[in-house]
């Protein structure tokens, strides 16, 4: 597959609170961005089991985002906190995997950043589409044994 | 021998040989089982062949008890064999269940590995340069070895297996009584692990000296400090993977004051163990901003090791990615 007709399958968790609503608000203002990202809302950033996160990626998404408030704003008080831990542990962990840090992102979005998360989708899917399929376990392509 | 005894094979793969040593550990029991079954093939302790294996009917064997992961292809050979031949099938001890300690070599590659062990181990004179192959001619014979592959996998990867006995190596009590509900014939249902769907935690003496509000601010290993032999591992800032870890296995790290390491496996309900340690250890983790966090992360020496200690290979994502040649 060469990089001129590769779509990056790009999987993105948003909390229903702020991400999600200023996903909501980049539509309604009919902004436009790449429709890579599939859209999953969650109640919290807190709610992302890093187990989503793997499965995402083994059933062939080429990169992750989390999305939720902006730390301070959270819904439940510190579900963001907990999701900015498990992020930064889980991406050392995904490198040991042979997944770049670059496939696992993590944004705060807030209700009134439309204009954010068309920006994070724009640069997420570019990025994406730069390095390339990921082909986890052989999904999208070769197979090993 | 009498034909009424039911039949029991043992067999080793890619492990240690710990879990052929559980049998013996029974110790004055494993007269009992002896007593009740007939063993008909256990090639580390009795002289059968696999030819005498492959002439007994299908589905004679009672129950096979089979350790270790599948690392190379003789193990995937006799793994089917042994089932063809067995009413049931028991993956014995972590390797078999999960993939175990030798599952991290999915870390790497079978070139990787072969390239440290044949060509750079300081021990290693190697001049020839020579590797082995599944096949090779000398003097106009032909040689063969079992294929070694890139990827250890769990015994349920290549067969269908009935019950798992966890653990590394499984505790004699989890043997003794898979065994007498083996002869008793009061199975649980299919596919189910032999022992508690509980936490370690559950049943640690320490459980008790858990904070309310349990944080780390840093992180220890063992040997960087004095454990309390009576104090919460993680507690004491020490990873101890007892939250995401079934019990039952009689906590014998924990009364040997170390931390669990994981090799029950994780519970029913949960799909992949190290993530879900991840998860729970990330949540305690005492840092408010992302250089903090990032300070704490950076000390875990191999996370995806430690988390990963023992199942790797039944992992979410099973290995490392291979780098696909074009």
């Amino acid at each position: 597959m060469n990089s001129s007709s590769f779509e990056p399958r790009l999987v993105g968790f948003l909390c229903t609170w702020c991400s999600y609503t200023g996903a909501d608000l980049a539509g309604t203002a009919r902004m436009t961005y790449p429709p890579n990202v599939r859209i999953i809302r969650v109640m919290c950033s807190g709610r992302v089991d890093p187990q989503f996160v793997l499965k995402a990626f083994e059933e062939g998404a080429d990169g992750v985002l989390i999305s939720g408030c902006h730390l301070g704003d959270c819904h439940y008080q510190e579900g963001n906190y907990k999701a900015l831990r498990r992020h930064r542990l889980l991406a050392r962990v995904l490198e040991q995997y042979g997944i770049e840090k670059e496939r696992f992102r993590l944004e705060w979005v807030s209700a009134s950043e439309g204009v954010k998360f068309q920006k994070v989708c724009d640069e997420f899917t570019e990025r994406i589409r730069a390095l390339g399929p990921l082909n986890h376990n052989g999904h999208g392509g070769a197979a090993h044994e | 021998m009498s034909d009424s005894k039911p039949k029991v094979a043992f067999y080793w793969c890619s492990s240690c040989g710990g879990c052929e040593e559980s049998i013996v550990d029974l110790g004055a029991d494993i007269l009992k089982v002896v007593a009740a079954v007939d063993i008909v093939y256990w090639p580390v302790a009795l002289d059968f062949k696999k030819k005498d294996l492959e002439a007994m009917p299908d589905g004679s064997i009672a129950v096979s008890f089979i350790n270790g992961g599948i690392r190379m292809s003789e193990q995937e050979e006799m793994a089917h064999l042994l089932r063809r031949k067995s009413g049931l099938v028991v993956a014995h001890g972590a390797c078999a269940h999960l993939g175990g300690i030798p599952g991290l070599a999915n870390f790497w590659t079978k070139s990787a590995i072969f390239d440290t062990v044949y060509h750079k181990t300081f021990s290693t004179a190697n001049p020839s340069k020579a590797e082995p192959l599944a096949k090779s001619m000398v003097d106009g014979h032909e040689l063969t070895l079992p294929e070694f592959w890139d990827t250890v996998k769990p015994l349920d990867a290549v067969i269908d297996v009935d019950y798992y006995l966890p653990g590394c190596a499984p505790h004699r009590d989890l043997i003794l009584n898979a065994v007498t509900a083996i002869l008793e014939g009061k199975l649980p249902p299919k596919g189910a692990v032999l022992s508690p769907n509980t936490s370690c935690c559950d049943d640690c003496d320490r459980n008790e000296t858990k904070p309310e509000k349990l944080t780390v601010k840093e992180i220890k290993r063992p040997y960087e400090v004095l454990l309390d032999p009576k104090t919460c591992f993680l507690a004491q800032g020490v990873i101890c993977l007892g939250p995401a870890t079934r019990g039952g296995c009689g906590e014998r790290c924990i009364h040997g004051n170390m931390p669990c390491r994981g090799c029950m496996g994780p519970t029913d309900q949960v799909r992949d163990q190290g993530a879900k340690f991840l998860s729970a250890f990330a949540s305690i983790l005492e840092a408010k901003d992302e250089a903090e966090v990032d300070r704490l992360v950076d000390t875990i020496v191999d996370p995806a090791g430690t988390f990963y200690r023992f199942s790797l290979p039944s992992s979410i994502l099973k290995r490392k990615k291979m780098e696909v040649v074009r």
